[in-house]
């Protein structure tokens, strides 16, 4: 939960700095750790430190107020309470590490061996969990009762046994990930025995969660073994926090002064506990993520846009690959004039962008620019395609005209005009009766980009009823229709089914579908064949070009890939780091090509290798 | 669907099989021993045989656990070795008192969770925060001790409720409502805690979903790509923690009663623990657990509902 405490440049050193270190920069878990450290002093100096016998009282002092004798005063046996108070944090924090450490044997070492060897263990202790899973805890602890007495330790044993499943599927789940790893098969190839390498391995694995999770159990322990004295099922000759409480509430009228400090004893342990196990775990998953992090940063190795809007959208911020990308080329942007095909297109402006810029991260300190400041008019009817490699900031330009940057996005400066109307300030009223209506967005996953808890004709037929107003009979007759014209070969079955049963060339037309639905002015089309196999790819963007064709609708083609550029657009945009580096109508750009990196963009396929593969490597590509 | 439900009935089926047999080899074990225990160390062993004997504890084991089953399966949970009682007479008494806080709890937990957590996804800032500070507060303090607070504060000091008893909702739904108040908000706070940290989780999670752009592209406003798309699909995870938060409430009525003095099954089971009334206890175990066989079988259905890969597979 807490803000910028790594920077990136250094990850070598963060990665070794070990978890207790990482503890102690944070306040709250330093506060909870020398809570608990007194704590653990006063358990086992407690005795010593008491004035009286815990369990000796006077007849004269019951109920007695505070005074010099009684700092704490004395409760309604005449018993010091502030004695009692040191006696019974000694038994209350052993009962919480019996059940803690019964818990954690059990759990570890079936979790262990059910997730090494498998086989009958594996459903033996699967059923126990069921079971004990079937019951809350406390109506396990009162029949335990019944059988075995008012003992806290007997109670604390059986109640470590109850909660040993926590422990158990821990390790279990870890084991049964690291089990058929390459380097666990090495392990055993070179001579290791089992026992060797669940030590090594598979402990070292779980040994962080194992220690938040003993935090969260020791509290839960406290507070059960609490509520049951507290119920007046303990040992009335052990002094614990619990009983404490059950005498001052017996008296609550007489002397309300009793509960506050058992009530605080618990409370406070309680809480610390939790906050310690909060602050583990904020460090555990801030050390994967850096991790993570990392490794795209190194990949992508010329700063592109990619690891930034990539590590932005996880977490924290780094405002170092900034200053990598402004180095970058600051030549400025080739425009060709119009050919004689382009000019057919007129030059009237259906979308016009101007300075446009993108940025991410909170506030202006800490923000990365993705997009620097670019210019664009598309024209009514025309193909355009928006070419570039992963990470060239294609995406960002898109999801800005669509209003629809992930968490952290935002346009910093510059205009986005459509038709008159100005979309750069991103509100819900500029976007009414355009986005949904006369813009439209063909995404690049098919599958993901569906909602898998609902039919696919209703996420047809929804938003036709709240753009176009149409009733449900109407708009499910549309939807039918156009199922049909943008080739799905039965309309009535996949209007009935659910994303996951079509495929994903079937769900790829389902969503151009659905973007062509309002008869838009101008469809953003985001790679809408990258993710499908080749033999659809061209059917996709051949029923692209008809409903283009059909509609006399404008497109933004954004892709990587030249071939579909030559082959579909009218006018072409180059982009690279943020930037438009090139621009004209697509013979021209593809005939004679200015800027070098367009020219390695073409050059990569002249090559015959694969555009992406040349530029980029092996990065995943999230744009 | 149909199937579906039968296989999860007949998995509740053997749960409870199992539950019943080991608690009632737990609790009936001992068979001498336990009339030893109720008589006291000074009866003679010709009494403690006759008390053995009147209890049928002398019969075989495997006889003992087959009659109670029988009478189990009829609704006859025998009878309090203290009272005479009908066990089952004495849990369905108290059944409404103790479920009408849990279910309480469980509604307010899922109002004020789902509200809390939606929010504080999609708000973020101080809502945010507020929501981190309860979510601590609600996991680590023992609800017996929230309980124990807000007696203090609003029956004592305040005088806004009374401290305990119990109004049936027959006699006074006004009085129903001001003896369950207390106790409910006490009850469900770990749940707040707990299920608003889930929610949270979810509809961020949900959110960020290439879909949720998709839709939003289509002209769909938030409020109805938040309500019906993105809590939809967050419910699932957060209905599964609902399932077993449901069963730490039901343990946490049993101490919660003794707050307040409701008379519900907590009352019954720590007096019949204390007593050692295997019988009552026994009535209350598997009770209990028939319960979370019949919330966990609401719970896998309503997933279904959500989910329609559940649905379908």
């Amino acid at each position: 939960m807490t803000a910028v405490d790594v920077p990136p440049t250094v990850p070598v050193a963060v990665a070794k700095v070990s978890i207790f270190r990482r503890l102690l920069r944070k306040p709250v878990a330093v506060a909870a750790m020398v809570f608990l450290l007194v704590l653990a002093v006063v358990a086992i100096l407690g005795p010593l430190l008491a004035p009286y016998d815990p369990n000796g009282g006077a007849i004269q002092d019951i109920l007695a107020p505070p005074s010099a004798d009684h700092p704490l005063g004395a409760d309604s046996s005449g018993r010091d309470v502030l004695s009692r108070l040191l006696a019974a944090t000694q038994v209350s924090i052993a009962a919480a590490l019996l059940a803690t450490v019964t818990a954690l044997t059990i759990g570890v070492i079936a979790g262990l061996l059910a997730g090494y060897y498998r086989g009958w263990l594996d459903s033996v202790t699967s059923w126990f969990t069921s079971l004990v899973m079937a019951l809350p805890g406390i109506v396990v602890l009162l029949a335990a009762r019944t059988i075995l007495g008012p003992s806290v330790w007997l109670a604390m044993l059986v109640f470590g046994i109850i909660l040993s499943p926590a422990y158990f599927r821990l390790v279990y789940a870890a084991v049964s990930g690291v089990r058929n790893e390459l380097y666990i098969d090495a392990a055993r190839v070179s001579g290791l025995s089992d026992s060797r390498i669940i030590g090594r391995h598979i402990l070292s694995v779980v040994r962080a969660p194992i220690i938040i999770q003993s935090a969260i159990i020791a509290g839960i322990a406290i507070a059960i073994q609490s509520g049951l004295e507290f119920l007046g099922l303990g040992d009335l000759a052990v002094p614990t926090w619990g009983a404490m409480l059950n005498d001052a509430f017996a008296n609550i009228y007489q002397a309300p002064m009793l509960m506050l400090w058992p009530a605080l004893a618990i409370s406070l342990t309680c809480i610390a506990l939790t906050l310690l196990a909060n602050s583990m775990r904020d460090i555990l998953e801030r050390t994967v993520a850096v991790r993570r992090r990392r490794r795209r940063v190194v990949t992508t190795g010329t700063g592109s846009i990619a690891a930034v809007t990539t590590s932005f959208s996880m977490s924290g911020a780094d405002a170092n690959l900034l200053d990598e990308v402004e180095e970058l080329s600051e030549q400025p942007e080739v425009i060709h004039p119009d050919d004689e095909a382009s000019a057919r297109l007129g030059d009237g402006s259906l979308l016009r962008i101007q300075g446009l810029r993108v940025a991410y991260g909170q506030g202006r300190a800490s923000s990365v620019e993705v997009v620097h400041g670019v210019s664009l008019d598309i024209r009514p009817g025309e193909i355009h395609g928006l070419v570039g490699e992963s990470g060239s900031g294609k995406t960002q330009t898109a999801f800005a005209v669509l209003g629809v940057l992930p968490r952290g996005g935002e346009i910093t400066a510059g205009s986005i005009v459509f038709d008159g109307t100005e979309l750069a300030d991103g509100s819900p009223q500029a976007y009414r009766g355009i986005r949904g209506t006369r813009i439209a967005y063909i995404p690049q996953e098919p599958m993901s980009n569906l909602d898998p808890s609902f039919r696919i004709g209703f996420q047809l037929v929804q938003p036709l009823r709240k753009t176009l107003g149409l009733s449900k009979k109407a708009a499910t007759q549309k939807a039918l229709e156009l199922l049909a014209r943008v080739g799905i070969p039965d309309p009535e079955r996949t209007f009935r089914a659910y994303p996951f049963e079509v495929s994903g060339g079937m769900a790829q037309r389902v969503l151009i579908a659905g973007a062509v639905s309002t008869e838009p002015d101008l469809i953003i089309a985001d790679e809408p064949t990258t993710a499908l196999d080749v033999t659809v790819q061209a059917e996709v963007l051949d029923l692209i070009r008809d409903l283009q064709r059909e509609r006399g609708m404008a497109v933004l083609l954004v892709t990587h890939n030249f071939g579909v550029v030559a082959d579909l657009c009218d006018r072409v945009t180059v982009m690279q780091h943020g930037r438009f580096v090139e621009t004209g109508p697509v013979r021209s750009i593809l005939r004679s090509p200015e800027h070098p990196y367009t020219r390695s963009l073409l050059g990569a396929i002249l090559d015959g290798g694969p555009a992406r593969g040349a530029l980029v490597g092996s990065e995943g590509n999230p744009s | 669907m149909g199937f579906f439900i039968v296989k999860r009935l007949l998995g509740g089926v053997v749960l409870l099989l199992a539950v019943s047999l080991v608690a009632f080899t737990m609790l009936y074990i001992g068979g001498g021993d336990i009339a030893r225990r109720l008589l006291g160390e000074n009866a003679t062993a010709e009494v403690v045989a006759q008390k053995a004997a009147e209890l049928g504890l002398d019969r075989p084991f495997v006889l003992q656990y087959v009659d109670w089953l029988g009478g189990a399966v009829t609704g006859d949970l025998g009878r309090s070795w203290f009272t005479s009682q009908s066990v089952f007479v004495d849990v369905s008494n108290r059944l409404p008192v103790t479920l009408s806080i849990v279910i309480g709890a469980v509604l307010l937990a899922a109002i004020v969770s789902i509200t809390l957590g939606v929010l504080a996804a999609l708000r973020g800032g101080w809502l945010d925060g507020v929501v981190q500070v309860i979510s601590v507060i609600g996991f680590s303090i023992p609800n017996f001790l929230i309980a124990l607070g807000l007696v203090v504060v609003f029956a004592i000091n305040l005088g806004w409720f009374k401290a305990t008893g119990y109004v049936p909702i027959g006699t006074s739904f006004e009085g129903w409502i001001a003896s369950v108040t207390l106790p409910i908000i006490a009850l469900s706070l770990a749940t707040i805690a707990t299920v608003t940290q889930q929610v949270r989780g979810s509809v961020i999670d949900a959110m960020s979903r290439d879909y949720v752009r998709t839709l939003q592209t289509r002209g769909l406003g938030t409020g109805i790509v938040v309500f019906q798309h993105v809590l939809r699909n967050a419910g699932g995870p957060a209905l599964a923690v609902l399932a077993v938060q449901f069963i730490g409430l039901l343990g946490g009525a049993i101490v919660i009663e003794q707050v307040f003095a409701l008379p519900g099954i907590g009352q019954l089971t720590v007096q019949a623990t204390t007593l050692g009334d295997v019988p009552v206890v026994m009535g209350v175990v598997i009770t209990t657990a028939i319960i979370v066989v019949l919330v966990n079988l609401a719970i896998d259905l309503a997933q279904a509902a959500l989910n329609p890969k559940v649905r379908l597979s």
